[in-house]
């Protein structure tokens, strides 16, 4: 490092003025100082890699030990709408299913109104009701996940059973935990969909307004189709992030697999039962400890996939507007 | 109000500017110009830049008012009727004064739809098949029609950037204004495409008064009937020096300012 | 150049475009529904909005209201004086002389009666001798609104009890241990175990992080190996948090259990490898592709004219970087990185996976030590059915949203300053 400080920004006069009297040298020269820090930025960078190496190496290994013990059956896996550890039936669809259905109530929270409030944001405000209501946002987008089930847990669920009575609405259930995480995925929705939205050109509304077109046919006509993949990137980044969610579903749908329909009944959901058995002090190598990297695995394929498509469908339909 | 669509054969002014003056926030940017504009004919704006020619422009069919801050005084007459007045709505005025943008800016929908587009919004009720005809009219109305006539169905993007321009003044003729407003609408595109505009603008004035927006002095000579010459003054507010027929403007400017402007002494 | 011809619209054929009061009519109808949808676009916002409010209600009406509080024994057949104002000897001779047994062997173990002070004294005095206890509380909105109905239902079920009006957030809820008894238990553990983690997590993942942004916004050329780095930095942002606890269940706490447990360092370590560092590898883990994207983004925003210049005048790369790019880069970059430590503060389901601890009492040590943490201390406390047990989940919650909030509000100051600068 030394040697480079001469030649740096800071060379000092005195190293200036010996360049006269010395034959002047142009040759390339090894900086070894410079190799070994790009080395390891280097590795910092691949340390990502290791992490998605260690993931997936995880959850394979784990879950083709739980395969491979003999209670269990891959096909069983797949089709069996029953998960019971203690009897062996280890079917995937009691947990997927209730995932799914808080996930599909989430989104019929999240969607309209994210769209919403990103149209209104994007198109409407002022720049004062912007600057007052978009950090709401940002604050919602902030709160840990276990407050959000706090929430659903003293709040959603009483309102719920006020609403539809006691005996229809269980302590536990899908419709509370499944609406709170609408409001959890909301923000995630609005923000991704306003970028989507003001990266429009502002070329294009003042064509429409042209044309003589409301604000209104403006925006559901011109400006929204136009941001149509990133607001469909919003969409599947919110169905992945509302089916990886745990804490929600952990306090508020309920513990023990369940298949059901009704969303005011309690159901575990995949995270939710991670999270349970691995709550209690889980010993190394049971069939318990080796069933949930089978159900970890599921969710990762879910959620890459969802993300992966999510990208794409960016890449794909983007608008080029230059 | 309903004068504001019948036709004043008596007028022959399309539009009329009465000591209007454009604002945004406490910065005045136009300065009381007042000038009247002959119906069907090409009045080209002309001036340096920031010397308020486009802001005038678009205060013709109220598009100053998407800024939040623009504020205008004075008159707009058209028709008779002040635009600004408290009970124009201005989507009507948009649709009778229809404009083009200086950068194409095709929607993202096919050439078809991007025609449609206006026309649906407004209200037409007519068949496919005579939206069809619409469509055929209006691409032919700006020359483009033997060009697209096969891809209609594509996107409106994939056009060159000339023939986007000439999308966009078909999309204008589709919702049949009578005044079409043009932001420097030739400045992002090459030589020929501009000449097969100023071509189209010519022949558009039979049936258009066509207000134009240009930083080229030889298309606004060559391509229009009158010009208005405007500058910045020492408050660098725009204000109108000279107005007349272009052939006076070019050859016997009455102001000094316009002659050391088109002798390219400064600008 | 084809010679199109050009054809004016012929007006009789195509006029199907609403004119003169039919045409006021459709602006009219038009604005009109314009007017209803920007409601309903409003309305969403305003839904977000009320949400957050009621979030917020919940979690302070349940973190303050009113308790009603009975004793076994008589404060007055203690002393003759009100306890609080009994010197440090008269406390520890009503204490001595009223606790015996298991209780008081157990808490001459952690340290001796005559060792403590006043307020300590006080403290178990309350719990052991006057056996002090919540036997029941109203939330806020009750306290202010229905306070009759609290005073019946006390007198009815609690006669003996006295009603106070009851902060759950306090200093001592702050600097007590985890307990059994809600009205006695506080969060200092889990606070501790909090900060510890937070530390680590960060001494980890910061250096690696803005590593990790240099190399791929100044060093990396446009290969696949890189290509194949960046995808799948984006990719791992998106994966549940949950899954990430899963990496360190099976790496952290059970592969490299000899070291986590601190076993490598001689006899004495913890049990088993869900420490302290277990939990702070994961969370580093976890946030660092968000502290990446976040440290390339203002990276990226440094013009590129500042290194040209720095280069023109002689400077290496890494002099470059160091010296021009880096300062320029640094308040995005510690925006970044408090947003990634917000988010590691609130994180709660790795924690469960690796196995934190739910009643631990000793303060951790150091990163070898098993601990608990803030959220997962108010999940513990959210899935019991006790009322009271709500009331300090309530309290706890608060603690974390100041302790986010200021995180917050810290990346706002520095963001503004970053957008000055530039």
């Amino acid at each position: 490092m030394a040697n480079q400080a001469r030649v740096g920004v800071e060379g000092s006069s005195t190293v200036l003025s010996g360049v006269g009297s010395e034959t002047l040298n142009l040759r390339k020269r090894s900086r070894p100082g410079e190799k070994f820090i790009q080395g390891t930025l280097f590795i910092c960078g691949i340390i990502s890699i290791f992490t998605t190496m260690g993931i997936v190496y995880v959850l394979f290994t784990e879950s083709w030990r739980f395969f491979g013990s003999p209670e269990v059956s891959i096909s069983e896996f797949l089709t069996s709408t029953t998960w019971q550890p203690r009897v062996g039936e280890f079917g995937i669809w009691p947990l997927l299913n209730s995932t799914l259905i808080t996930s599909f109530i989430a989104m019929v929270v999240a969607t309209p109104l994210g769209l919403g409030s990103a149209i209104y944001l994007s198109e409407y405000a002022t720049p004062r009701i912007r600057s007052i209501l978009k950090p709401i946002l940002e604050v919602l987008a902030g709160i840990p996940t276990v407050v959000y089930g706090y929430f659903a847990i003293s709040f959603m669920t009483p309102l719920l059973r006020l609403i539809f009575g006691t005996s229809t609405v269980q302590i536990y259930n899908m419709a509370s935990a499944g609406l709170v995480m609408g409001i959890m995925v909301l923000p995630l929705i609005s923000s991704m969909t306003e970028d989507a939205l003001s990266a429009v050109p502002r070329s294009l509304r003042e064509g429409a307004y042209g044309l003589g077109a409301t604000r209104l046919e403006t925006a559901l006509n011109i400006v929204v189709p136009s941001a149509l993949s990133g607001i469909i990137a919003a969409f599947i980044i919110g169905i992945s992030r509302a089916v990886g969610e745990t804490m929600i579903v952990a306090i508020a749908a309920g513990a023990g697999p369940r298949f059901t329909f009704n969303p005011f009944e309690a159901a575990e959901t995949m995270t939710g039962h991670i999270a349970r058995i691995s709550s209690g002090d889980l010993g190394f190598d049971t069939i318990d400890y080796n069933s949930i990297f089978a159900i970890g695995l599921t969710l990762f394929i879910m959620t890459l996939v969802l993300n992966i498509l999510s990208g794409y469908v960016v890449r794909r339909f983007r608008e080029v507007y230059e | 109000m309903s004068v504001l669509h019948d036709p004043n054969p008596l007028n022959p002014n399309a539009i009329e500017a009465r000591g209007m003056s454009i604002y945004y926030g406490a910065f005045r940017a136009v300065k009381e110009v007042s000038f009247s504009i002959e119906s069907q004919k090409i009045t080209a704006l002309i001036g340096p830049s920031g010397c308020g020619k486009s802001t005038v422009l678009r205060s013709f069919n109220r598009m100053n008012d998407l800024i939040a801050v623009a504020r205008t005084e004075g008159e707009v007459i058209f028709h008779g009727q002040n635009l600004y007045g408290p009970d124009v709505d201005a989507v009507e005025v948009r649709r009778r004064i229809g404009m083009v943008f200086q950068k194409p800016n095709p929607f993202p929908k096919s050439i078809y739809e991007n025609i449609a587009f206006g026309p649906r919004i407004n209200g037409w009720k007519g068949t496919k098949a005579e939206m069809d005809d619409l469509v055929e009219q209006s691409l032919r109305g700006a020359a483009l029609w033997d060009e697209v006539k096969d891809k209609l169905k594509e996107s409106g993007l994939s056009l060159s950037g000339g023939q986007q321009q000439r999308l966009c003044i078909a999309r204008a003729l589709a919702v049949e204004p009578e005044v079409i407003l043009m932001d420097e609408p030739c400045s992002a595109l090459d030589p020929i495409s501009t000449l097969k505009i100023e071509e189209l603008m010519f022949e558009l004035r039979r049936q258009y008064t066509i207000i134009i927006v240009t930083h080229n002095m030889q298309q606004a000579a060559r391509a229009s009937d009158y010009t208005a010459f405007f500058l910045m003054d020492q408050d660098r507010a725009g204000m109108l020096v000279e107005y007349g027929p272009t052939d006076q403007i070019f050859k016997d400017p009455k102001d000094e300012r316009t002659e050391q402007y088109i002798s390219g002494r400064f600008g | 150049m084809s010679a199109e011809p050009i054809q004016p619209l012929t007006p009789g054929s195509v006029r199907r475009l609403p004119q003169g009061e039919d045409f006021r009519r459709n602006i009219a109808r038009r604005r009109f529904i314009g007017r209803i949808w920007r409601y309903l676009f409003f309305s969403s916002l305003i839904i977000g909005v009320i949400a957050l409010v009621t979030l917020l209600g919940t979690i302070v009406n349940r973190s303050f209201g009113t308790v009603a509080v009975q004793e076994r024994v008589n404060p007055a057949t203690l002393a003759d004086r009100p306890l609080e104002d009994l010197s440090q000897e008269e406390l520890l001779a009503i204490a001595q002389a009223n606790i015996s047994g298991n209780v008081r062997r157990r808490l001459d173990r952690e340290e001796p009666l005559a060792e403590r002070n006043e307020a300590e004294l006080l403290r178990i005095i309350e719990e052991f001798v006057l056996q002090r206890e919540v036997v029941n509380s109203w939330p806020l909105s009750e306290t202010l609104f229905n306070y009759r109905h609290i005073e019946e239902q006390a007198a009815e079920e609690f006669p003996n009890a006295r009603l106070e009006f009851r902060s759950w957030v306090s200093w001592d809820f702050i600097v007590r241990p985890m307990s059994r008894t809600p009205a006695l238990a506080g969060i200092r553990t889990a606070l501790l175990g909090s900060i510890w983690m937070i530390v680590i997590t960060m001494l980890l993942a910061f250096p690696i992080g803005v590593g990790a942004a240099i190399y791929l916004e100044e060093y990396a050329r446009d290969n696949l190996i890189n290509r194949i780095i960046q995808t799948n930095i984006n990719n791992l942002a998106g994966v549940p948090s949950i899954i990430y606890g899963m990496l360190g269940l099976a790496i952290f706490v059970r592969g490299l259990e000899y070291f986590t447990s601190g076993q490598f360092l001689g006899p004495g370590g913890a049990p088993n490898g869900r420490t302290l560092i277990s939990a702070a590898l994961t969370m580093a883990l976890l946030i660092l592709p968000l502290i990446i994207i976040n440290a390339q983004e203002s990276i990226r925003a440094v013009p590129n004219s500042l290194r040209q210049a720095s280069y023109g005048l002689g400077a290496t790369q890494w002099q470059t970087i160091w010296n021009h790019v880096l300062p320029v880069a640094l308040p995005g970059i510690l925006t970044g990185t408090i947003l990634g430590m917000s988010r590691a503060v609130g994180e709660t389901a790795p924690l469960i996976v690796i196995g934190a601890a739910t009643y631990i009492v000793t303060d951790p040590s150091g990163p070898f030590s098993s601990f608990t943490a803030l959220p997962i201390q108010i999940y513990n406390w959210t899935s019991r059915p006790q009322d009271q047990f709500r009331d300090i989940a309530g309290a706890g919650i608060v603690v974390l949203l100041i302790l986010l909030l200021s995180l917050n509000a810290a990346a706002i100051l520095l963001r503004n300053r970053f957008r000055r600068s530039i």
